[in-house]
């Protein structure tokens, strides 16, 4: 999965807040994550992953605190709009692979949009089932539709959230190898996960929330491994 | 305008969507064909009755098919959160809105076309003359019925009860869809129809209003 | 506090002298008689209730625009008085329409549009109850109480031109029916009265949904510990 030429584009949080009534979901979090990382979100559930991540997707508006993408054009439509794959599938059951990719293409303004579908059903693998509806297909073949989807408008930042979720280790296998691809090719990667794995793998960076707040970041010293594994104090 | 663009590519999915399953369209008629055929137990008509109170009994049968029908409008985005992939894809939110409300009111529109020989026939009620300007009416007061069941879909479908909870939002606020069109087109089935242009040129207004209403206010309606 | 007190005591002796003003200092009606009386309760009610609709309506599109709960506390408040207002004037509709017609009920263009109110601001209040994030159902209530604030005056013309086509008979007289110089001093402080008392309750309603609001807040920061 080899695009063309990305911008490099960081993510930068600054005091994020998020408010449900009386719920803090995220409490003042600030930090940033330079162009062509590949970071890990980790942290039990309900710590604030999810919607951390839904925020630098710009799906949830923060209660308050600013998001912004380093290093991206002026232009804030086109790619330096993230990608976002979250735990649906975001795709239509009722369309065929096919034709889900070149809806997204077509409403964001892709070029060529037939062939760059085309492309990517390749690139993912789905070439053979592009006429099935999705409806049809597996835990494995909706996450790469679903991926598929996030690239189509060529992200200069990814975002995941828990992508292993249900797949068997050729998926898994399938997930890394991609992920390594894109990141190679200058796509900065931020991905939720639990544990360690083939993909915690590719980890350059790491941040453990809890309850909302950041507790560990390895750009502060803290091992990867304590904080994908929760031995961080 | 990407606004246009955007909203024709969204009409081209919802209207594919439907027409590859017609789930929707076939349930729909149906269930106003069940609804016409009970009043008409209920009441037993005479010929002139049917005249007077038929269009109203129509209008209610579309009314009440139209909030069943528009239920699945903002649901289906919740299966797959299609909602958020398509308000991070489109320029303009107010592009859902217009391909579904176009989509929804095309579908209200088919229907009703199915099912008018079958009222005419049943409540011997003369459909023909005037024919255009039924069209007319079918059309203002299906628009009228589709913007404010598409707004307020979405809004039921954030909220609990939703099945109840739709009709019960969007009946009231449909009061004067009702109430004119079924005068309108009591006049057009007269023996000497008459065309009330008022009722013709207020169904035109509300369709105006609450267009810009949905305009102004929707992208808060999808905001999460 | 002390505010709200005056406002209450104003708004209570306003209240009965505007009552002994209808009994006792406006002339009696010359074909209605006594019953005609409700009138100066019945109007001024109606009055202070679309009063109260218009406040909700300024104050659902403050909440969308702002975002404060104030903005959303002031919007139920006066949904629900301006409720309570409506429903007032379609009890003593019919308590009126009995002894001159002998029917309790008329499709009458304004009672029927009344109605039709009234079933929308249940509808707003309904919604309210099934949506539980405060913050999500301060924003699709307000959605909602702005569509049902532009759907009123459509639904009076469309009913009010629906009634031209099938007349029947208007309760309390058409709008342009003029009215003797003391009844007119007698309606208008009844409508004062009224609205004075439909803003105490609007204020007295604010502060108990405040109050609600902030406990409710605090018992979701408890519960997340």
């Amino acid at each position: 999965m080899a695009p063309i030429k990305l911008s490099p584009t960081g993510l930068r949080f600054e005091g994020i807040d998020k408010r449900y009534g009386g719920l803090f979901a995220l409490r003042r979090v600030t930090f940033e994550i330079s162009a062509g990382e590949c970071a890990v979100l980790a942290g039990r559930n309900g710590s604030g992953k999810t919607t951390l991540l839904r925020i630098a997707g710009q799906i949830v508006r923060p209660t308050a605190g600013k998001l912004s993408f380093p290093g991206s054009s002026a232009d804030s439509a086109g790619d330096s709009r993230p990608g976002y794959v979250g735990h649906s599938t975001m795709v239509y059951d009722e369309l065929t692979a096919e034709e889900n990719l070149l809806l997204f293409a077509r409403l964001q303004k892709v070029e060529s949009p037939v062939a760059r579908a085309e492309n990517l059903l390749r690139e993912v693998g789905l070439y053979e089932r592009r006429a099935s509806l999705v409806r049809a297909f597996s835990r494995g073949m909706r996450q790469r539709i679903a991926i598929a989807r996030a690239l189509i408008h060529r992200p200069s930042v990814l975002l995941l959230d828990e992508p292993a979720t249900g797949l068997d280790p050729l998926g898994i296998t399938w997930l890394a190898n991609s992920l390594r691809e894109l990141n190679h090719a200058g796509c900065t990667i931020v991905m939720s996960l639990h544990g360690e794995s083939e993909i915690s793998s590719l980890a350059t960076r790491a941040v453990r929330l809890d309850a909302g707040s950041v507790i560990a970041d390895t750009k502060t010293g803290a091992s990867l491994h304590d904080i994908l594994t929760f031995g961080a104090a | 305008m990407s606004l246009f663009s955007n909203a024709a590519v969204l009409l081209g999915k919802e209207l594919r969507t439907e027409f590859r399953s017609r789930e929707l369209l076939t349930t729909t008629v149906v269930f106003i064909l069940v609804v016409l055929i009970l009043f008409s137990f209920a009441i037993s008509p005479t010929t002139e009755e049917s005249r007077e109170f038929g269009p109203g009994l129509l209008w209610l049968a579309i009314l009440f098919a139209a909030s069943l029908m528009l239920q699945p409008c903002f649901l289906r985005e919740q299966t797959n959160d299609t909602l958020s992939s398509l308000r991070l894809a489109v320029s303009d939110p107010f592009s859902i809105f217009l391909a579904k409300l176009i989509a929804n009111t095309l579908f209200l529109l088919l229907t009703e076309l199915i099912m008018l020989p079958f009222f005419a026939i049943f409540y011997n009620v003369p459909v023909l003359p005037e024919f255009h300007w039924l069209l007319l009416v079918l059309f203002l007061g299906s628009l009228g019925i589709s913007i404010a069941g598409t707004a307020l879909s979405a809004i039921s479908a954030q909220a609990r009860m939703r099945e109840l909870l739709l009709p019960l939002l969007l009946l009231p606020l449909l009061t004067p869809v009702l109430v004119v069109s079924a005068t309108v087109t009591v006049g057009l089935f007269e023996r000497e129809p008459i065309v009330k242009g008022k009722g013709i040129a207020f169904l035109a207004v509300f369709d105006v209003v609450f267009l810009t209403a949905l305009w102004l206010f929707g992208e808060y309606l999808l905001e999460e | 506090m002390t505010k709200r007190i005056i406002l209450g005591a104003v708004a209570i002796l306003l209240v009965i002298v505007a009552a002994y003003a209808s009994f006792f200092i406006a002339p009696q009606e010359r074909t209605m008689g006594l019953i005609q009386r409700i009138f100066y309760f019945h109007a001024a009610t109606a009055w202070a209730g679309e009063m109260t609709f218009f406040v909700c309506f300024l104050a659902n599109l403050l909440y969308v625009w702002k975002r404060q709960p104030k903005y959303d506390w002031l919007g139920v408040s006066s949904a629900e008085v301006g409720l309570a207002c409506i429903t007032v004037v379609l009890i003593t509709g019919p308590i009126w329409a009995h002894p001159v017609w002998g029917i309790w009920w008329t499709w009458d263009a304004r009672l029927t549009s009344t109605f039709v109110l009234w079933l929308l601001y249940v509808s707003y209040l309904l919604l309210r109850t099934l949506i539980e994030e405060p913050e999500r159902r301060a924003l699709l209530s307000a959605l909602f109480g702005i569509f049902a604030f532009l759907d009123v005056p459509l639904v009076f013309f469309s009913i009010r031109w629906w009634r031209t086509q099938h007349p029947q008979p208007v309760i309390m007289g058409g709008s342009g029916s003029g009215l003797d110089p003391t009844m007119s001093k007698v309606f208008f402080f009844s409508v004062l009265a009224m609205h004075v008392l439909a803003a105490f309750l609007i204020v007295e309603r604010y502060v108990l949904e405040k109050m609600k609001s902030e406990f409710d807040f605090l018992a979701r920061e408890v519960e997340a510990q």
